[in-house]
Order: C-alpha cells, then structure tokens, then sequence
C-alpha cells in the first residue's frame, strides 16, 4: 500500500469521521483515498476546500462538534495552516494535521525534505503552544503513527502532526493494520452540539483580561509538561557499544540504517538514534548515550534543524557533527556511509582489532 | 394584565457592551426573539468574528465558538458536516465576511452548506478603530482613507449578497436594516426565513444588515439611523436579492436558479 493511503486507512480505522484537504503534491493520494473511502461512509464528511486556510479552519469546526478529524497538506500548505492551528492549540481542541512535506522554502520541489522540522517542532504558528509532532520512517508506522495520532490529540485535547515527506507518502510497502474501524464514532462529551439539556458553551481564547490567558497559558504548559513525560518516544538501533551514534528521523533514519547496516560489516561500531516524537524531543535518551558513545553525527535532509535539539541534549559534552541535504535531494545510504566512514577514522574512533 | 414584551429567554441577562445607537444590541435581540419563536435555542451554534461582536456569547444564552478572522464560514461548515442536526449561523461584519473571508463565504455558500450568515454592514472594520472596510462608501472618510475613499486607489464599495447570489448553493439572501422599526421588523422576518432555509435543508442563506455605527461614523445615534437611509441604501438597496426556498428541494434534483 502506499503510504499516503495508509494514513487514509489506518485514520479512518481510527474513527476519522471528517476529513479536509485541498490538493497539493506529494500528498494528493491522500486525499483521493478519503474522497474514495471516506465520503460515502455512514456518518462521516469529505470536503475539498477551497484553500488549505478554510480545510484547517473546517477540521476545527468538527473538532468543536467533538469528531475525530483530520487534514492534510504538504509544506507550502502547511504553512497556511498556521492560523487554524494555533486557533485549535489555544481553544484545546484535538486534530490530526498531516504535512507530506517537500522541498523548500517558497514553491520548492514535490521531492521529499526534511527542512519543516522547526515549524512543526516550535509550534509553528502565532502564541506561545506546542503540537505533538510524530515522525513516523516505513509505511507500516506511518499507519500505526495515525492511530496513536488520534489517540493522543482526545488524551491531550492537542493538535497532533505527522511529519512525513514526499519519500514516505508515495513508498509502497507491505503492512499490517491492527484495528479495525470502530462500528460507533466517538463523540467527545465536551462537544459543541447545541445547549439541549445543559447550560450554554463557550468555546474561545479572546479575553480583554490578560490574567486569564496567563491563567490558559500556564494550565496548557503543564499538559506539555506531561506530556513530555508521559508520550516521548524513539527507536535505538545498535548503540550499545556504538562509537559513533547517528542521529536522524523520518526517511533520513531509513537511509542511515542502510548505512549503518554496512558500516557495521566493515567493522565499525556505529548505532542510530531515531526519535519517532520530535516534540517532545527525547533529550533524556540522548543525554544518557553521551556516557556511552564518543561521537554523534546529526544526518537531515535540511541544512540542520533538529540539531539544535541534539546539541540541547548533549549539552557539549560531546562533539557533534551534522550532514544535511537540502532542497528535496534524497541522500543515498552509500552516502551516508561515505560519511560515517570518513567521519570515523577522522575523529580516530577506530577501535583496535 | 397581559406582558407584551419581554427579555427574550436565549438572550443572557447581560448589559450590552455596544456603543450608544450601535445596530449589533438591535440584531442580538432580533437573533434570540427568532431562537424563541422557532424553539431552537437549544440547537444553534454561533461562530462570532473578531470584531465588536466577538463578545456575542456573553448575551447570547446558545452554543458559541470563536472563529479566526474570515474563517467563520469555514468553521460552520465543519460543524455542520460533523453534526448536521445543528443549526449553524455566522455572525460576521462586513471586513470579516466581505474581506478577509470571501473566500470561505462564497464557496461555502456554493457548496450549498446548510449554514445561515449574519452579515453586518456597518461600512467601516468598527472594533480596530474606524478603517475602511470593502463595504465603505465612495467618498467616504475614515481613518484609512482620510481624504475620502477615492475609487481609483481604493476600489468600489463591494456588494457582497449580490455576488454571493450568483451561486447556485445559495437559496436565500436578503438586504435589511437596522435603522427604522419598520426595518427591524423587516429583518427580523429575513433572519427566521434564513434560519427556515436552515430547517428546511435546502442551502445556504444569508441576510446582510446595514447597521449604524454612530461611534465611527462621528455621529450622533439619529443621524446615523439618518445616514443609514439616506446614504448607505443608496449604494446597498434594501430588499431581497435571491429567494429559492420555494423552488429548490433539499434532495438537489432542483437548482435554487
């Protein structure tokens, strides 16, 4: 299945009840898949907006009504999104907003890039607010990464991002879908669906007392506090007795595994960190590898975002080296392997037969 | 004795914020006399704009969302789609309906979502101070056209239920005002044929409403009401613009043209 239409598959076995997209490459399939399978289905909504402005603004609208929904886009559209995501992080509303992101800045490419990592990292839009952000690397993930996806955005009441690439989305892989579609969508009991029986609701930001939205501020930084502790996540690979550790998520992480496959034939003692939340980041983790390993290479397909975040946890107690191809140039393993290699005799973590 | 008139039960007993003769406190009335009347109080959802307005739902006793500036029709048809049973309105000035969400207004009224619009035209963005809004009359003075707004530079006055009324998804939309008690009777019949255009599932409806605004006008109440009958309707002309309630059906087989 192609990844694009595993996330349409896994989000509509995850009770996705509301879907809206507006096209842009390289995550059309996407949306073709919820104009198939999505908008015939009992109870549910398909709608192809007239912008990806007014998508994120009617996946907000469904929130409210206390749906599971969903958007998707990719780079230049996410950046629309902006608006409509601070708006739901603010009013504490769940959302999955899916970025099959390409190369940028400006109209960029249709190739896959990894160069979105600050915007969806550090919010992204206006205010001060966190999104989840997911980093799922094979196709499999990106259907299991959905599920989890939905499942955290009603825990946390947060809007949850799935960061893939154009690589990812267009991949056709084997995969295994472990739930099936509930037979009844869930209903948030705090939804918006007229005052019948109770007092009337209010859902809004805009206050003219700047004590209550310090008030707001704080009651949504604790909730990142815990999820912080609760929900970050990563896959090691090979760092037990890794000399050099490289970092890297996404597509990025699949062509340093290869990599790292045949370094380790050659016989170097090199292992990968993948975090699979970019936030929250895992700096715990990576902070515990430094008593371990001797050197980490940051590898991204951008010039180094996420390195800023590597470097937090290091926190200089180890050198750290980055290799980054921008502007939706896809690295191949034997690349990075160049890479590694050079990086390893350099760096004299040749360790004696 | 008999009580010939009363606080409307939807409507929050709550002091008006609004300035001295502005139209908004006249409409919320009007809004909460039709909720009463229809018996939907307890099934409407308002999405409020940035504006003077954003503080409808301290009077308005009903389900309520902020929107994003423009977004409001987006954010109704979200609702509505999630949950149909709903009666969704926008309640929207002219700078957010007309400007900044033109966009979202006219396909959303092309999609024929089943959402009603609220659409005040006061001729200028009132809340930020005065500036010039797409609905500002030619001519006229205002913070961002200080000389005047010269169509030239600033473009026409824009007549946005015309426009929307050439979409087929749209089956109601009439022009009233605020400004006279005959008007205000006249609007609040428009607003109920909205919300029974809703009812009826037939598409979308809208009712723009001139409406005074005294305090960014520089004029006193009475004038403004003046203003608005002497000039304003000059420009936009009071009436029903699109009535397809009668000849479009709910199952599409009909077009509302």
């Amino acid at each position: 299945m192609y990844g694009n239409a595993a996330i349409g598959e896994a989000a509509i076995r995850a009770g996705c009840q509301c879907y809206f997209g507006y096209p842009i490459t390289p995550q059309n399939e996407l949306t073709e898949y919820m104009a198939t399978n999505l908008s015939r289905r009992k109870g549910c909504s398909f709608v192809q907006a007239e912008s990806e402005v007014s998508a994120i603004n009617m996946v907000y609208g469904a929130s409210l009504a206390g749906v599971r929904t969903m958007t998707s886009s990719s780079s230049p559209g996410i950046s629309l999104k902006q608006e409509g995501i601070s708006y739901l992080a603010a009013c504490e509303l769940p959302a999955v907003i899916v970025n099959i992101s390409r190369g940028g800045p400006g109209l960029g490419s249709i190739s896959a890039a990894q160069s979105d990592y600050f915007q969806s990292t550090r919010g992204g839009g206006h205010g001060d607010y966190r999104t989840i952000v997911l980093a799922p690397s094979s196709v499999q993930e990106l259907a299991d990464l959905t599920h989890r996806a939905f499942d955290l955005a009603d825990r946390y009441r947060i809007p949850v991002i799935i960061l893939g690439d154009g690589m990812l989305g267009q991949m056709m892989e084997p995969l295994e879908f472990k739930y099936d579609a509930p037979s009844e969508l869930p209903v948030r009991s705090d939804a918006l669906r007229g005052a019948k029986g109770r007092p009337s609701r209010i859902v809004k930001t805009f206050t003219s007392r700047p004590t209550e939205l310090e008030e707001l501020n704080w009651s949504l930084f604790r909730r990142y506090r815990l999820i912080e502790k609760e929900e970050t996540t990563y896959e090691i690979y090979l760092v037990e007795d890794a000399e050099l550790v490289v970092v890297a998520f996404g597509a990025a992480a699949r062509i340093a595994k290869g990599a790292i496959r045949n370094a380790r034939a050659n016989g170097l003692k090199v292992g990968m960190f993948r975090p699979i939340t970019l936030w929250p980041f895992p700096y715990e983790k990576i902070s515990e590898l430094t008593q371990t390993t001797k050197h980490f290479l940051v590898f991204e397909m951008n010039m180094g975002q996420m390195i800023e975040d590597v470097k937090l946890a290091v926190e200089g107690k180890r050198e750290i080296s980055f290799y980054g191809r921008p502007g939706g140039v896809i690295p191949t393993p034997s690349e990075v392997l160049r890479v590694i290699t050079r990086l390893y005799y350099q760096k004299g973590l040749k360790t004696e037969k | 004795m008999k009580k010939v008139y009363r606080r409307p039960k939807s409507l929050k007993r709550a002091a008006f914020h609004y300035c001295p003769g502005c139209g908004h406190s006249i409409v919320h009335r009007l809004l909460t006399e039709v909720f009463d009347e229809m018996n939907i109080q307890d099934k409407v959802i308002g999405i409020p704009p940035p504006g003077c307005s954003v503080f409808a739902y301290h009077y308005l006793d009903i389900d309520m969302a902020e929107s994003a500036h423009g977004r409001g029709a987006a954010v109704a048809t979200g609702l509505k789609r999630a949950y149909p049973d709903a009666l969704v309105f926008t309640y929207q000035g002219d700078g957010d309906l007309a400007a900044i969400g033109t966009a979202e207004t006219i396909h959303a009224a092309n999609r024929g979502e089943r959402i009603t619009s609220i659409f005040i035209n006061n001729a200028v963005y009132g809340m930020t101070g005065g500036q010039m809004a797409p609905t500002t009359l030619s001519n006229m003075k205002t913070t961002t056209t200080p000389y005047g707004r010269d169509t030239r530079l600033e473009g026409y006055p824009v007549r946005m239920s015309e426009m929307v009324a050439l979409v087929k998804g749209a089956v109601y939309i009439e022009r009233t005002a605020v400004n006279s008690p005959a008007n205000i009777k006249k609007t609040k019949k428009a607003i109920r044929k909205a919300f029974q255009a809703q009812i009826d599932d037939l598409g979308y409806s809208l009712v723009e409403i001139l409406s005074p605004c005294p305090t960014n006008w520089k004029m006193n109440p009475l004038e403004s009401w003046q203003w608005v009958e002497n000039e304003m309707t000059k420009e936009f002309p009071l009436g029903l613009i699109k009535d397809a309630t009668r000849t479009k059906d709910s199952t599409g087989k009909r077009d509302a043209d």
